[in-house]
């Protein structure tokens, strides 16, 4: 099982190396997105830290969902995803490697660049570690989620604006939960605790039953 | 008690929008046969074989494996079969080797590296197999999802039109394995629009007229 685990996700981590564009795109939306916000409301500090956690989180959310499509469209079109469903292998262990993925060529990479956006809205160092911190929590659930709606939208015209209008609600606790963590994280102190902790209670509920919902709508998705 | 080794279908039906391809299709196959599938294009031979690999759902009737609705195997009867369809189920971004590489390993097989550059030197692709499929003509990239039943053993093979896209060559090199494979008591259903020469095995035809 660990073995199947390993080689999907080998496989589709070569495959983003090759199609390098389909990673940058997601990376560089968010930057910009972001760098948007201080351009047009101005360089006013309080306001820009008051809307930081909400404007990262949103970008975030949208990113997240850019490269959504993408996560087995290609296989459906080339008939690889026939051989994943018809493979002896357990297919929520494909599934979640396939997730896993995605999660660290599109979820990780924004991660990592929150200390570049903390800069433009004078965040401090610990505000930036708690936007860090309460993204890499967050962003796998939307990955889980997201894929139930890119399975369920497989084959369809236009499914890219339909896995939006499906997930995006979905979305809602992470986003309240993880921009919650960073904003309590600028005032008080006394909540932080307790948003990371149901943040961390969503990925723990959605990595144990998004894969299985996924699978089923994959199966129903090829018929 | 050993169960007899055998796939049936029984009374199947399947639509596709509000037309009915076939109805009531009952039939069964033994170790070391051949099932080919005949009739005009559109007259659901793509359909029922993914009825029998349970890509589909009948809409009526069942089919079952050893005795058994396939719905009740799940995994162990898909690790029975093999399937390869009109789409070659290979990524034009990955070489020939890490393709099959991969469906080796989604089908459970443990092969070494050697393995898969001999199956593909047998395919006829000797100096293409670390090149990116994307790069390969139709023919080859048949070839190079084909290499897969050359280091496959599982017992059941469903394949749709494996000779499309094949020179004289390579059609002679794919019968002599369909023909081995039927030989060492495995069994065969494809669909075709050429002759089918085996030197062993039984060969039945099934006809569907829509």
């Amino acid at each position: 099982m660990l073995r199947i685990f390993r080689t999907v996700l080998w496989r589709d981590l070569l495959l983003a190396m090759r199609h390098k564009t389909e990673v940058l795109t997601t990376l560089f939306f968010f930057i910009i997105v972001i760098s948007l916000f201080p351009l047009g409301i101005g360089m006013d500090k309080a306001l820009l830290q008051k809307i930081a956690p909400g404007v990262v989180w949103i970008a975030a959310l949208l990113a997240s969902m850019l490269a959504l499509e993408r996560l087995f469209a290609s296989d459906y079109e080339d008939g690889t995803l026939e051989q994943m469903l018809l493979s002896p292998q357990p297919l929520f262990v494909i599934v979640l490697a396939k997730v896993f993925a995605h999660w660290l060529l599109t979820g990780l990479p924004l991660v990592l660049i929150a200390p570049l956006v903390g800069l433009q809205y004078h965040l401090s160092g610990e505000t930036i570690l708690m936007t860090m911190l309460s993204l890499l929590l967050g962003t796998p659930v939307l990955s889980l989620l997201g894929a139930i709606g890119a399975a369920l939208t497989l084959g369809l015209r236009g499914g890219g604006v339909l896995i939006s209008l499906l997930i995006l609600p979905l979305y809602i606790p992470v986003l309240i939960y993880g921009a919650g963590a960073v904003a309590d994280s600028l005032l008080s102190h006394n909540n932080v605790q307790s948003y990371l902790l149901l943040l961390t209670g969503f990925l723990i509920l959605t990595l144990v039953l998004t894969p299985w919902a996924t699978a089923a709508a994959l199966r129903i998705a090829v018929e | 008690m050993i169960r007899p080794m055998s796939l049936q279908a029984h009374e199947l039906s399947c639509r596709r929008g509000d037309r009915l391809l076939f109805e009531n299709l009952s039939f069964q196959i033994n170790p070391g046969e051949l099932l080919l599938v005949e009739g005009h294009n559109g007259c659901g031979k793509t359909t029922l074989l993914k009825t029998l690999v349970s890509l589909r759902q009948p809409d009526s009737g069942y089919v079952s494996w050893q005795q058994q609705a396939i719905g009740q195997w799940g995994d162990e009867y898909r690790a029975q079969l093999l399937w390869l369809g009109h789409l070659n189920g290979i990524k034009l971004d990955l070489s020939a080797i890490e393709n099959l590489t991969i469906a080796c390993a989604l089908q459970g097989l443990q092969v070494s590296g050697q393995d898969v550059m001999q199956a593909l030197d047998r395919m006829g692709l000797y100096g293409y197999e670390e090149l990116p499929v994307r790069f390969l003509s139709q023919g080859q990239k048949r070839r190079t999802a084909l290499a897969f039943l050359v280091l496959n053993q599982t017992p059941l093979w469903v394949l749709d039109e494996p000779f499309t896209a094949l020179d004289v060559k390579a059609v002679d090199f794919l019968q002599g394995v369909i023909g081995q494979h039927v030989e060492q008591g495995g069994m065969v259903i494809l669909t075709t629009h050429q002759q089918v020469d085996l030197t062993s095995g039984s060969i039945n035809r099934l006809r569907l007229a829509a």
